[in-house]
């Protein structure tokens, strides 16, 4: 038997000490870099991806208002992107992925409660009530954040006039659609489904509270609350209800979703006041975009249209 | 095999961190990137207290003892992560405002908590080297670091306290953790119902590290 020997190993062909130990740093070095990778790609699963905003049909006829800020507007995609709308997902990032199929026609809302007559109106016919206007308002949330947007619509009054409650009516109570298939956030008893919120007369008459379908001269996108909702820029956002399908007047006061969660905290009246703390304080915000914080004001900034609608009244006892 | 591991497990645990580095370079942080960072460097923290929580129950029921090597840096790690997530507060909330840091902390519960966690970690952190487990001795040495349970239970309360109507996510990280100090009372009480001594790998454990 012949047994060969290595000989035929050039030395020319022996790696050099150097740079097999060199091969080694490499390998290390591509299993380190395989390392950060896979955690990497396990962390990304818990993490957000890149969002697209929809784009809805375009307002025609819309008129400018006085009641609109000159303040800067807050980006279309931060507003369409960054949404509490615990209906959908209690992570701000979801409802924008989460509602895209959301049916918002055919769209009835009941008139019910103390009217002279209960009626269930199309949202096409609501729409078209009064002129749609602009109004570009401050919206506070109470997470301590701030947005400017130019919402589309008309004020809740008119909605009112034409619902035509009776003397008794004190309060207007407003419910969100009840639909766990298309809302996926309702099948957990995270709050109370379906939201409630509710205005008193008054302020529910005031021009500011106004009924919104649009924004940005578009139709709401379906994770702002299409196809029709509340804005009340003096009150924090949780005010704000979204999708609403009944309207109800009564003399009592309604009991309304955060309020059920966490009397506390939340209140009926939930006024914007930086000198009420709830459970953190309420004394600055940030305005999404901007990188320092900066005072809240009182109503929001609208006290000169609504503080009147409080006077004698114990903002500390009714918050 | 340990001399590339430990360098291993180092860099992964950077890669939370480089994550967010690289979506604040791509402004991928949303439209609140200051709540962004509060919120990832947070539940950071608390992955990094259950993980180094999970190396005792880990390495004893799969009788892999050498992790015990690994535990000293992830705990670091939690603490490096609960800085940057104190310092996301401190700068980018209260701009390093001391009177409004201080009202924070006596008035929001949640604060207090946070606050309990994070504070229970530095003595850990002091004396995370060998040169303090001599100098105090095994036995002092681990009573102390048993801070850690405390730590990681303020951090979940602090959690369960902030958010305002979904418990779902706190309430898991509240569930490891239980299920964690479950195995630890069920280690201690067990041997002591049937008469063995805890003593040898106690000492075992310390001497390992």
């Amino acid at each position: 038997m012949l047994i060969k020997k290595a000989a035929d190993i050039r030395s020319s062909e022996i790696t050099p000490r150097s740079l097999y130990l060199n091969r080694r740093k490499f390998l290390a070095g591509a299993a380190m870099a395989g390392v950060a990778a896979a955690t990497g790609a396990g962390l990304r699963e818990l993490i957000a991806p890149s969002l697209r905003a929809l784009a809805g049909n375009k307002i025609d006829g819309i008129k400018k208002s006085p009641f609109s800020t000159t303040e800067a507007i807050t980006p279309f995609k931060d507003v369409s992107t960054y949404n509490n709308y615990y209906e959908f997902s209690t992570e701000k990032d979801e409802p924008a992925k989460m509602a895209t199929k959301f049916r918002t026609r055919p769209w009835k809302v009941k008139i019910e409660g103390l009217v002279d007559k209960k009626q269930e109106l199309d949202i096409d016919t609501i729409v078209k009530m009064a002129p749609a206007e602009e109004r570009i308002y401050r919206h506070r949330c109470v997470e301590g954040w701030s947005i400017v947007v130019p919402w589309v619509g008309f004020s809740l009054s008119e909605l009112i006039k034409r619902a035509n409650p009776t003397g008794k009516a004190k309060f207007v109570e407003f419910t969100t659609i009840y639909d766990m298939a298309q809302m996926p956030g309702q099948q957990r008893p995270v709050l109370q489904w379906p939201y409630v919120e509710a205005l008193r007369m008054d302020e529910a008459m005031n021009p500011l509270a106004l009924l919104a379908f649009g924004m940005y001269g578009e139709d709401l996108p379906n994770q702002d609350g299409a196809p029709l909702r509340l804005v009340v820029p003096w009150k924090y956002g949780f005010k704000s209800i979204k999708a609403i399908v009944k309207v109800r007047f009564t003399d009592k006061q309604p009991d309304t979703t955060w309020n059920l969660a966490n009397p506390p905290v939340y209140g009926f009246y939930s006024n914007v006041n930086p000198n009420v703390d709830t459970y953190h304080s309420q004394a600055t915000e940030r305005r999404l975009g901007e990188f320092r914080k900066r005072p809240t004001l009182m109503f929001n900034g609208y006290g000169d249209q609504v503080a009147s609608l409080y006077s004698g009244m114990d903002l500390k006892k009714y918050y | 095999m340990l001399r590339y591991l430990k360098p291993a497990v180092f860099v992964a645990c950077l890669v939370p961190l480089a994550l967010l580095v690289w979506d604040a370079l791509h402004s991928q942080l949303g439209a609140n990137p200051i709540e962004a960072i509060t919120h990832y460097t947070g539940n950071c923290t608390l992955i990094f207290l259950l993980i180094t929580l999970a190396i005792t129950p880990l390495r004893k029921l799969t009788r892999q003892y050498w992790l015990i090597n690994l535990r000293r840096m992830l705990g670091l790690f939690a603490f490096f992560y609960g800085t940057l997530h104190l310092m996301t507060w401190v700068w980018l909330d209260k701009f390093f405002d001391p009177h409004e840091m201080l009202a924070d902390i006596a008035k929001r519960k949640f604060i207090t908590a946070g606050m309990t966690g994070f504070v229970l970690m530095i003595p850990l952190a002091l004396t995370s080297t060998k040169w303090s487990i001599r100098k105090m001795g095994g036995k002092r040495w681990q009573a102390l670091h048993r801070l850690i349970y405390f730590s990681a239970a303020a951090g979940v309360i602090h959690y369960i306290w902030l958010v305002k109507a979904d418990l779902k996510k706190p309430l898991e990280y509240a569930a490891v953790l239980g299920v964690l100090m479950l195995y630890r009372i069920v280690a201690w009480v067990w041997p002591r119902s049937k008469g063995v001594s805890q003593n040898l790998p106690a000492a075992a454990e310390v001497s390992e590290i």
